[in-house]
Parts: structure tokens; C-alpha cells; sequence
């Protein structure tokens, strides 16, 4: 059994965090950073690339879930956007990272399955770069750090 | 778009593969006046990445190249690399290596026959759509997934990508109790194979056969993996050192990625087609009866009749997971010492959707000089642009909607891994 974050406010409920992402693809690689960041701070976070199958499975018999992706939707870069699984989410266009099935299929797909955790947000953090071998843009180191900062406050109120 | 009477058909992005893709088709009347499979990011850039890092490196870099298939660069890194420096590894590593690959095969090939592939055949637009009415086939495909997955993080350790191969064996092997936990769940996926063939094998399929050079490892005594000979059936027979002297890349004006044919021929095809129908006498029993079962038996020239040649190989990849855990005994230490000498290597392994070969120089300090990496959907670029001059005249007299839908979904048959060999790739077909 993985470790996941007591949430005392949510009664039974544990908290899930899952940083999506390919660390050797430019901004792909934000949510990666942000769950090591989250573990540095003794918060557990699990690691994913991100495909849609991969990611059902991640978050099976969990039910408060935090996805944290690289997204590419046009706003301005850094640009943090949280979407809340209870409202449909337009998928094949808002994961700039390079899995066919992302994130916001593998949600849609999780609710026509029947599968969706009872609460499942995700932080998606606008790129810019999905180049090979670049690192994340300033904009995103910033976001990055604006993510992990929110979700740590998050989990410290709930303990 | 329409231009002077003729018109164009736009795919500007490829659904379902991985990565993103385009292809750009002209027809002038019924005849195909030009085929583009357009691709824009540098393929080459790990082969860059690569050069002065420590060879003990290369297995987690290469491992990133790809979500959906690690294991593969994994595996063909580290057999170049051994190669390049005199390494011989532990048999009961080399097995554990094959059951290694049998996880990437269960997983990739679940994912694209299930998710990718059927809803294709179904009429759906998409696996999200065909889940609404047939849930429990989505839920097949994610339960055979996770196995392969269960047998990638056993043999691998994993975070995002597998962290445990390297160049010598594994830095931790796997004791025999974990790998028997796996079996339950084998047998499982095993006879939910078997139902994937039949099923399949219901599909209607276009007729659409062409005259391929197919191109695949062959091994002496197994379906292959990371060992054999590179053969085709028009008389390549060749080691994995002499790739370079059978094969050619060239750049064309329309693709960043590099072209691939065999010299002094043309395109060929690789992947499941290549491997089944060079391979099948070495399939196993049960895999070799349930591709028989269902009238499949090589040669299988239909590209979209891979759906079921994807199915058969996951019966085998499934059957030899079960053989490799019965077997297997944990070898005395994980991994061999690697000697400090320079060396060249090549290696060939079989990634779900074909050979992957790398080339690694390395010199006295054990640091990459140069690094050469040619990704299957690489390979299969030139056999895709073919395949498209023929399928879309076959398409000429379709509406202009439909006639993309279908070359979309024969592009879909290759299981392209746009990501493999580029970022970022767009579609445009056009009529005049």
C-alpha cells in the first residue's frame, strides 16, 4: 500500500498526489518537479507519465486525488489552472505533454468506467517548451512553486 | 479546403498515436499526386543529449525517450553498450530481461489493441466513447494493462521509468515469491488474450493488401527480443553490427525526422506484421493454435488485420511470462562488473512496434563519443508514406470526411510512436 496524506476533514478519506510528467521535455517535466518538491517537504506525491490507463490505475481505490500535469491550452505561460473532476473536462486539448491518452482522458474515461475517485482536482500548469533535453521556463519554476506551496498548505490544514 | 475544383482533406492532428502527427495527401482525381508524412521536431536530439554522458547513464536516458515503450530503449542501450564492451551476462538475467519485455508487450500492446485500435473498428470516435457501451471490454484492457505494468515495476523498480536495468543486469533482481504472486493474474491474462484473438478477429477488415519487405529479429529457438538475427524475407540476414551497411537514412525536405529504407531497395515494415510472419514457427503452442484458431497464418499482408497479430502476441508475451517465472532462479549476483575499455556496439531489440537499433561509441573513461538511435515509427515512415499513396487512391471516390477518418485509422495500424521519433507531427490530405 502506497502512502498517501491523512485528511482528517474528509473523515475516511486519504489524499492522493500524483505529478504527471517527463522530466527530459522542457515544461512537460513541471509536474514531476512539483511532486519531488512535495516529497522534500514530507508530503507523499507519486510519480506518473502521465497515459490514461497508467493513471486509473494510479489512482484506484483512492477517492481525494491531486493530478498535477503540464497543460498547453493558450493562456499566458505559468498560468496555474485547477479543474474539479465534477465538471467534464475537453479532453485532447489541454495536455501539451506527449502521452496519446493524458490526463483529462483518462478522467473522462475513469467516469464513463465508472472508476472516477469521489474527488479528484487537477493543478495544471500552463508550458511553453515541451523541447528534448530543456528544463522547465521561469514562468514554470514559478507556477511549480505556487502548486507545491497551495497543495502543502492544503495537506497541513488537513492533518 | 477546396481549390480549383479539387479538394483538400485536413487531418491536422493524428488522435491516438503517441506524440502528435500529420499527414499530408494530394489527389488530383482518383490518382494520389503526392504523400508527406510530416514530422518537426529533430529526432536526434537524445543522440546529442547522449554524447559525453557515462555509459552507466544511457539506460535512464534512453528510458525517457518514450512513456509507452522504456523498456525498449532500455534493453537495446544496454545490449549495445555490453556489446561494445565484451560484457556477458548471467542467463537467468538474460530471462529475466525477456520477461522484462513480455511487461512492456502486455501493457503497449493492451493499450493500443483495446484503447487505441478498437474503436476504430467499433465506429467509435474514441475509447471514451466506445467505454460508454462497452465497459467491460475498457476494463479488459486496463486489468491486462496493469499486469504488464505489475511485471515492469518487479523486474524494473520504477518511479516514472524503470530504474533497475543496467548495463551488466539489474541493480536488484526480483526473488522467486515475488515473481510467483504474478502467476494468478497471468493465467488470467492469458486466457483474456486468447478471447482478444477471437475477438478481434471479428472485426472487418478493409481490403488493403500490399507486397511488404518485412523486416524483423529472428532467434534460432525463441520469438524474439533483445537477440537474433535482423532478417527480412527478401534475403536481409545480417547482424545487429551491420544494420548500418543494409540500411540508409536520408533526410526528405518535408521531415525533420530521417527517413529509413533498405539500401538499394526501398521501404520496408516493421513490428508485429514483421515479426509474425518471419517468427511464427517459434511462437509457442498455444499462441501459434490461437492465430491458426481464427484463420491467421503468415503471410499476413493486411496492415489492418494487426489488430489480431498484436492479440496473438499478447498470448505469447503472456505464455512466456508464465515460462520465464516457472523457471527462473534468481542469478548469484544481479549484475556483472563492467570493464573499463573503449569499444563500438550495436544492438537490435524488438520494441512493440518493431526493432529499435542503437549505436554507442565509448571511450577510456567509459564516456559516450557518439550515440545513434533509430526508433522503429522512424523506420516505418517511408512504408507509411506508401502504404497512403495506395490506401487513399483506394479512397478517392469517398466523402472527403470519411476518406480522412480511414487514413487516419491506417496510420493508427502502425502504432505509431510519433514520440519516439519526433514531438510534434500534423496531417493534411488534398484533393484537386
Amino acid at each position: 500500500m502506497r502512502p498517501r496524506n491523512t485528511r482528517s476533514d474528509t473523515g475516511t478519506s486519504d489524499m492522493l498526489i500524483i505529478g504527471c510528467g517527463n522530466l527530459q521535455r522542457g515544461d512537460d517535466g513541471a509536474g514531476v518537479i512539483a511532486a519531488e518538491r512535495l516529497r522534500s517537504l514530507g508530503i507523499a506525491a507519486e510519480f506518473c507519465v502521465g497515459e490514461a490507463s497508467e493513471l486509473i490505475g494510479a489512482w484506484s481505490g483512492a477517492d481525494d486525488v491531486i493530478v498535477i500535469d503540464a497543460v498547453l491550452t493558450g493562456v499566458p505561460v505559468g498560468t496555474v489552472h485547477v479543474w474539479d473532476s465534477r465538471h467534464p473536462l475537453e479532453y485532447g486539448k489541454s495536455s501539451g505533454s506527449t502521452h496519446g491518452l493524458g490526463v483529462a482522458e483518462a478522467i473522462e474515461l475513469a467516469r464513463a468506467i465508472n472508476c472516477l475517485p469521489e474527488r479528484l482536482r487537477v493543478y495544471g500548469i500552463e508550458g511553453k517548451s515541451f523541447e528534448i533535453g530543456s528544463g522547465v521556463s521561469p514562468e514554470v519554476e514559478r507556477a511549480v512553486h505556487e502548486v507545491v506551496t497551495r497543495i502543502a498548505a492544503e495537506v497541513k490544514a488537513g492533518q | 479546403m477546396s481549390g480549383r475544383g479539387g479538394r483538400t482533406i485536413t487531418v491536422d492532428t493524428l488522435a491516438r498515436v503517441e506524440g502528435e502527427g500529420a499527414l499530408y495527401i494530394k489527389m488530383a482525381g482518383d490518382r494520389v499526386a503526392d504523400v508527406k508524412l510530416k514530422i518537426y521536431e529533430p529526432p536526434r536530439l537524445f543522440e546529442a543529449f547522449l554524447r559525453g554522458r557515462h555509459f552507466s547513464e544511457a539506460p535512464d536516458i534512453t528510458a525517457r525517450i518514450c512513456g509507452i515503450c522504456p523498456i525498449a530503449y532500455q534493453m537495446s542501450a544496454i545490449h549495445a553498450i555490453e556489446r561494445a564492451l565484451g560484457i556477458k551476462i548471467a542467463p537467468e538475467v538474460r530471462l529475466l530481461r525477456r520477461l522484462f519485455y513480455c511487461g512492456e508487450w502486455i501493457e503497449s500492446h493492451a493499450l493500443h489493441v483495446y484503447m487505441l485500435h478498437a474503436p476504430d473498428f467499433l465506429g467509435y470516435a474514441d475509447v471514451i466513447e466506445m467505454a460508454r457501451d462497452h465497459r467491460e471490454v475498457v476494463e479488459k484492457a486496463l486489468r491486462l494493462k496493469k499486469i504488464g505494468n505489475r511485471i515492469v515495476q518487479l523486474v524494473g523498480g520504477r518511479e516514472i521509468h524503470p530504474i533497475s536495468a543496467a548495463v551488466g543486469g539489474f541493480h536488484k533482481t526480483p526473488s522467486k515469491r515475488q515473481l510467483r504472486e504474478l502467476v494468478s493474474d497471468l493465467e488470467w491474462a492469458l486466457e483474456a488474450s486468447l478471447e482478444t484473438v477471437r475477438f478481434t478477429s471479428t472485426l472487418q477488415f478493409p481490403d488493403f493488401e500490399q507486397d511488404y519487405e518485412f523486416v524483423a529479429l529472428r532467434h534460432p529457438e525463441e520469438y524474439p527480443f533483445c537477440e537474433g538475427r535482423l532478417v527480412s524475407n527478401r534475403g536481409v540476414d545480417i547482424d545487429a553490427a551491420e544494420y548500418e551497411d543494409c540500411f540508409t537514412e536520408f533526410h526528405v525536405k518535408h521531415s525533420n525526422a530521417l527517413h529509413s529504407m533498405v539500401r538499394g531497395r526501398g521501404s520496408y515494415l516493421v513490428g508485429p506484421l514483421a515479426r509474425f510472419n518471419l517468427n511464427f514457427e517459434k511462437l509457442p503452442e498455444v499462441a501459434r493454435k490461437a492465430a491458426l484458431g481464427v484463420g491467421l497464418k503468415p503471410p499476413v499482408k493486411n496492415l489492418f488485420r494487426s489488430i489480431v497479430v498484436r492479440a496473438v502476441e499478447l498470448v505469447f508475451a503472456c505464455a512466456e511470462a508464465l515460462r520465464i517465472i516457472a523457471e527462473y532462479e534468481p542469478p548469484d549476483a544481479p549484475r556483472v562488473e563492467s570493464p573499463n575499455r573503449t569499444g563500438v556496439g550495436q544492438a537490435i531489440t524488438e520494441a512493440p512496434r518493431g526493432i529499435l537499433y542503437h549505436r554507442y561509441a565509448i571511450d577510456e573513461h567509459g564516456l559516450i563519443v557518439t550515440a545513434k538511435i533509430v526508433p522503429p515509427t522512424s523506420q516505418n515512415q517511408k512504408q507509411i508514406e506508401d502504404d497512403l499513396r495506395e490506401y487513399a487512391a483506394q479512397l478517392a471516390a469517398w466523402p472527403l470526411e470519411e476518406a480522412t477518418w480511414k487514413c487516419e485509422q491506417a496510420v493508427r495500424c502502425y502504432d505509431p510512436c510519433i514520440s519516439c521519433a519526433t514531438h510534434f507531427l500534423k496531417v493534411v490530405i488534398e484533393r484537386e
